[in-house]
């Protein structure tokens, strides 16, 4: 349908929140672009006989022509008088309402105006239809424009002939691609999405330890592309990161290639769509992708973590940009994540682990769970190095056919876990300093000769990935524990 | 420079109105931020030693430390419980009350 009011619409200039005056008198509000206001254009004019009468005409300023209209295209009078529905007719005395219709209905129109006989010949009723100031598309413009703004953000004027796009890579705020300008209007759009306030202070952000405001995330969840209802999942993020426990700002620093990696669980990876399956740490899902970018321009535009400054990893990693994906719940047989972390099956709740990847784990040819474990266990033993231990931490990302392949033989997650720990227990002298010729390893053999692999709590298990594809993920992780980097879920609130 | 034409309901910095948009930062500069004076000497000074915890910085720190001696300052050693962690603020609170100077080696 079309929007003549919407297509000149300017966002930028904020206009004095007046409220304008209700003249005395009969108030109708109208637009051409709705057919119960064209059917009462003879009310109207039978009205314009009978006493004073004032209609505000919302898209065509000369609609209708016989009654000399007011022009109302800026919306001022209906955003102000909260004109929901057109025709609105008002009642109003010394400059206050007394009564108000809306749409047509013969009765109702003839106990507010005290004319009887109105509109001979129409039906008794039709519904009248949205007003343009109560339009999803307007709305938070209109907001912007009239209600005055609760934003506290420094405004940047860029200039005419500056491109908003270039503009953002000029001031630094970029990740290396390009951002969505974030002006106040999708600011105002992306706050709807939380039940929050936009001053609510929701963690300090690292490296800098700035104590950052929901609307301060809001304008970067804008810059990387977020819808509003992605938005909680965007706030609960940043908290889960900036605990002690994550060490966002060691993680950030550190010269290995990992960074926060994101794990979704709950129905809420459903109503925003999120990728759990095919190609889910790749590209092509708006939510996975912007919701882990979102969280890395927090941390370099409020935290003032920047590579090359604070931020010296080695290589890095491409996952550095964005790594948010959803749990595959709906046929896992493990628990998820998030149940075996302490939340409700129900919950929606995000998980950050430090990590990087993903690492290959390929075994076409496993038909039994104890082969198959075999194989992970001979892989995740390469994580950081194969003679390395209690250092780096790692998710186990198990495919839909390879977790098949354990649940046929009724192997749950912790059976799957207790195989897995006892594999990877591994004798001390395979590990030292200089066997196999190699001088990485751990400096001297347990007393107990067997080393685990991993610390306690240092190996995750989730489920995700296509339908098809006997291969199974390693996402590495970072250095575990109270000296690097602890595994933390939050949960989502609306 | 061309602009890009944004959607309709959202203004193009084209020949419109500027375009207004919300500073993403947290709105400090590095020029807000000024380093303490610079002492003219070290010498009867106690100029402190941040070891970072990384493998092999005390070694870099045990050459520094010989080499402040000669110059007259008193060394006092001080260590982070990990490299990955900012210091603990009652570490950085003592080395600012014990010290005149403080260098943090950052090893790797």
């Amino acid at each position: 349908m079309g929007n003549p009011a919407g297509a000149g619409v300017d966002v930028t200039r904020q206009e004095p929140a007046r409220r304008p005056p209700l003249p005395d008198g009969l108030i109708a509000v109208v637009k051409r672009d709705c057919p119960t206001c064209q059917l009462i254009v003879p009310v109207l004019e039978q009205l314009a006989e009978t006493g004073p009468l004032t209609v505000y005409t919302q898209d065509d300023p000369a609609f209708p022509e016989s009654v000399s209209p007011t022009d109302d295209t800026r919306l001022a009078f209906s955003w102000h008088h909260d004109i929901e529905t057109v025709p609105t007719l008002i009642l109003a005395k010394g400059g206050n309402e007394e009564d108000r219709t809306v749409g047509w209905s013969r009765p109702h129109w003839e106990m507010l105006t005290g004319v009887d006989q109105l509109g001979a010949g129409l039906p008794e009723f039709r519904p009248g239809c949205g007003s343009l100031s109560v339009d999803p598309s307007l709305s938070t413009e209109l907001a912007v424009r009239f209600g005055g703004s609760v934003l506290q953000s420094r405004r940047v004027e860029l200039a005419r002939l500056e491109d908003p796009f270039e503009a953002a890579f000029d001031r630094g705020w970029t990740d290396g691609l390009p951002v969505v300008p974030p002006t106040e209007a999708r600011v105002m759009a992306m706050l709807e999405g939380s039940s929050r306030s936009a001053a609510d202070l929701v963690a300090e952000i690292p490296p800098d330890l700035h104590p950052a405001t929901v609307e301060q995330i809001a304008i970067n969840a804008v810059m990387a592309g977020c819808k509003p209802e992605y938005f909680p999942v965007v706030l609960a993020a940043v908290e889960a990161a900036c605990t002690t426990e994550f060490n966002m700002h060691g993680l950030l620093a550190t010269t290995y290639f990992s960074g926060p990696v994101l794990v979704v669980n709950g129905p809420v990876t459903k109503r925003l769509d999120m990728n759990s399956g095919s190609n889910a740490f790749g590209q092509g899902n708006r939510a996975n992708l912007t919701i882990g970018r979102a969280l890395q321009l927090v941390v370099r535009n409020l935290g003032g973590g920047r590579p090359g400054e604070v931020d010296m990893a080695m290589l890095g990693s491409p996952g550095k940009l964005s790594f948010c994906f959803a749990e595959r719940e709906h046929d896992s047989p493990f628990s998820s994540l998030a149940v075996e972390r302490g939340f409700a099956a129900d919950a929606d709740t995000v998980t950050v682990f430090a990590g990087s990847g993903p690492t290959a784990i390929v075994d076409q040819i496993s038909r039994t769970p104890e082969s198959l474990v075999r194989s992970f266990a001979v892989c995740l033993r390469s994580t950081g190095h194969p003679k390395l231990a209690r250092a780096f931490d790692a998710m186990l990302v198990v495919s839909p056919e390879h977790a098949r392949i354990f649940a046929q033989a009724g192997w749950d997650k912790d059976r799957l876990r207790a195989e897995l720990d006892s594999l990877l227990t591994i004798p001390g002298v395979e590990m030292v300093r200089g066997v196999d010729g190699i001088s990485e390893g751990l400096p001297e053999v347990p007393a107990d000769g067997k080393v685990a692999k991993f610390r306690p709590g240092g190996l995750q298990i989730v489920h995700a990935g296509g339908e098809a594809g006997l291969f199974s993920a390693i996402l590495d992780g970072w250095v575990g524990g109270d000296i690097g980097s602890e595994p933390v879920t939050v949960e989502i609130q609306p | 420079m061309t602009t890009s034409n944004a959607t309709s309901s959202t203004p193009s910095s084209g020949g419109g109105n500027p375009l207004v948009v919300l500073d993403p930062t947290a709105g400090k500069s590095a020029a807000d931020l000024q380093p303490a004076p610079r002492p003219a000497s070290l010498s009867g000074l106690t100029v402190g030693l941040l070891d970072i915890s990384k493998p092999r910085g005390s070694v870099f720190l045990d050459q520094i430390e010989s080499h402040l001696d000669r110059l007259g300052a008193k060394v006092v050693r001080y260590r982070k419980p990990t490299f990955t962690k900012p210091a603990p603020v009652d570490l950085r609170h003592e080395i600012a009350v014990n010290c005149n100077a403080v260098i943090e080696a950052l090893a790797d």
